[in-house]
């Protein structure tokens, strides 16, 4: 069920292919559409922690991989767009925007820092990497998503609005996480518990 | 999956988004559809035979020079694909929100360094001189391109009929402004009116298009009606559109977006594809309808025509 809503952007832009409906240049059209459903998908992922604790629903993990792998998926589509329309796989090119082009060279950091994040998002990989490391590794999700806002940020020409509102957004996941982090080495620190936590319970 | 308390309903529907927002885009466009047919209606029972000027008039027009014989864009991705900030900074957004736009009546303000400053109704501007069309490609600097049948004449016409003084070294141009017309303007992130200018001498090249209409009819709202500038060998930003005043002036003028952001966008921002933007190449552009990049051509093919009007500047730093 959930499964198939996060296709729903994709189906629409589809749908809207095949009616020929994707304005006068498609390609920007789906560049931008799958770049910003790539940021929706990597703030609901940092959403589920917070609202398990908020709500009280710690059942809510169970959509956090499937979220996260959505924004991986959506941001591949875009990178593909990339690569692919912009690019046309001229490498060489892509190298010298990647070097040369801040919003580009923050947004391909955003990308590649995603991909061990997939990989390793299986139980297998978990147990592999141990729960502690695997945690450590999958916060590279917050300079990811860091980098995305940043790379709209940079993109547009003069509208910040929406670059500001993904980036207040991120912000205010993030800063949950560092209240929740102060407010925990507050209690832990006079017991000194070294309670060992499984990713699936510790804040992400 | 099943639903078992209300909180999770929060959760569930931050995924739908795309859902919920078409259907409120859908009533809003029904909305907007049916205010535009009150409205057009509406103009259309109050235009006296003089009034002429509101977008979708016919124009009889001669063929003018400088015509590309390249294939021209369709009319709708020309009246659907806008940069028009003052309605709003997507692509799609001034066709709609520009819509109840009142173009009629307007008028130019001509002044400054000029020996007969005054004001021009539109009227007396479709009457200047006769209605040529012209092909044009142009060139956006965010990389996409298109040719468009402009209708218009030089610009020289009006600026010889004002006489410029001696003094007058530049032309300062500026769109018409008002929040109330155009809310969206508020969320551009540009200082508004949108103002623009050119070096006397670019202003008075004959490829300079004071331009009145496109594809056989008056100006779409959304395509900066009712008169506006073509300036082929510019980016885009620099043919300002909805003109309501018209400065001869000393100095240069300021420019919008070269004010917004001078490192970006130059005063002169003829096309160059070897100068980039700081933050993309412009060597090459999408043609809109094409789906492979075609290089981009040296002051957008007009080369032969303008860069005598540049000789001996250096373009990388007058960009």
């Amino acid at each position: 069920m959930v499964f198939l809503l996060c296709l729903g952007p994709l189906a629409v832009v589809g749908w809207r292919a095949l009616h020929g409906d994707l304005t006068a240049n498609p390609i920007e059209f789906i560049t931008h559409a799958t770049g910003d459903w790539t940021l929706r998908f990597l703030c609901m992922t940092l959403a589920i922690t917070p609202l398990r604790k908020l709500l009280r629903l710690p059942e809510l993990i169970r959509f956090r991989r499937m979220l996260g792998l959505f924004a991986f998926f959506y941001v591949c589509l875009h990178f593909t767009t990339y690569i692919w329309l912009d690019k046309f796989f001229d490498l060489g090119e892509m190298w010298k925007d990647v070097a040369k082009r801040r919003f580009i060279t923050v947004g391909f950091l955003a990308f590649v820092l995603l991909i061990p994040l997939a990989i390793t998002s299986t139980a297998g990989w978990i147990r592999r990497l141990g729960g502690r490391r695997w945690q450590m590794l999958h916060r590279a999700i917050y300079i990811s998503a860091v980098a995305g806002v940043i790379h709209y940020y940079w993109l547009v020409k003069s509208a910040v609005i929406r670059p500001l509102a993904y980036g207040a957004l991120v912000g205010l996941l993030l800063a949950w996480r560092v209240g929740e982090w102060l407010s925990r080495r507050g209690r832990l620190a006079p017991a000194k518990a070294g309670v060992q936590h499984s990713p699936i319970n510790a804040a992400q | 999956m099943h639903i078992r308390r209300s909180p999770e309903l929060t959760h569930a529907d931050v995924t739908p988004k795309s859902v919920y927002l078409d259907r409120r885009k859908f009533l809003r466009d029904m909305g907007l559809a049916g205010v535009v047919a009150f409205a057009g209606k509406g103009l259309l029972d109050l235009a006296s035979p003089s009034q002429s000027v509101y977008a979708g008039t016919k124009l009889t027009t001669i063929k003018g020079p400088f015509s590309t014989d390249e294939k021209i864009n369709t009319y709708n991705d020309v009246t659907h694909y806008n940069n028009y900030y003052e309605f709003g900074v997507d692509k799609d957004t001034p066709a709609k929100n520009a819509q109840s736009f009142h173009t009629s009546p307007w008028t130019v303000s001509v002044e400054g360094e000029v020996k007969r400053p005054r004001k021009f109704t539109m009227d007396e501007i479709l009457a200047l001189a006769p209605l040529e069309e012209r092909i044009y490609r142009h060139r956006c600097v965010e990389r996409w391109s298109i040719v468009v049948p402009w209708i218009g004449f030089s610009f020289s016409v009006l600026a010889n009929l004002v006489e410029p003084t001696p003094k007058a070294r530049f032309v300062a141009f500026e769109t018409y402004y008002d929040l109330k017309q155009m809310p969206q303007a508020r969320y551009a992130g540009l200082d508004f009116p949108y103002v623009e200018g050119l070096r006397l001498d670019e202003a008075m090249h004959p490829l300079a298009l004071l331009c009145v209409g496109m594809y056989g009819e008056t100006l779409p709202n959304q395509d900066g009606a009712p008169v506006r500038l073509v300036l082929p060998w510019k980016y885009g930003f620099k043919s300002i559109k909805s003109l309501v005043k018209i400065r001869f002036v000393k100095d240069q003028p300021p420019a919008t977006w070269n004010h917004s952001a001078p490192q970006e966008y130059g005063f002169y921002s003829n096309v160059n594809p070897e100068v980039d933007h700081p933050r993309w190449s412009q060597a090459k552009e999408r043609r809109l309808g094409e789906f492979s990049m075609r290089k981009t051509l040296m002051f957008n093919g007009y080369g032969d025509q303008v860069a005598a009007l540049y000789n001996g500047m250096d373009l990388r730093k007058n960009f």
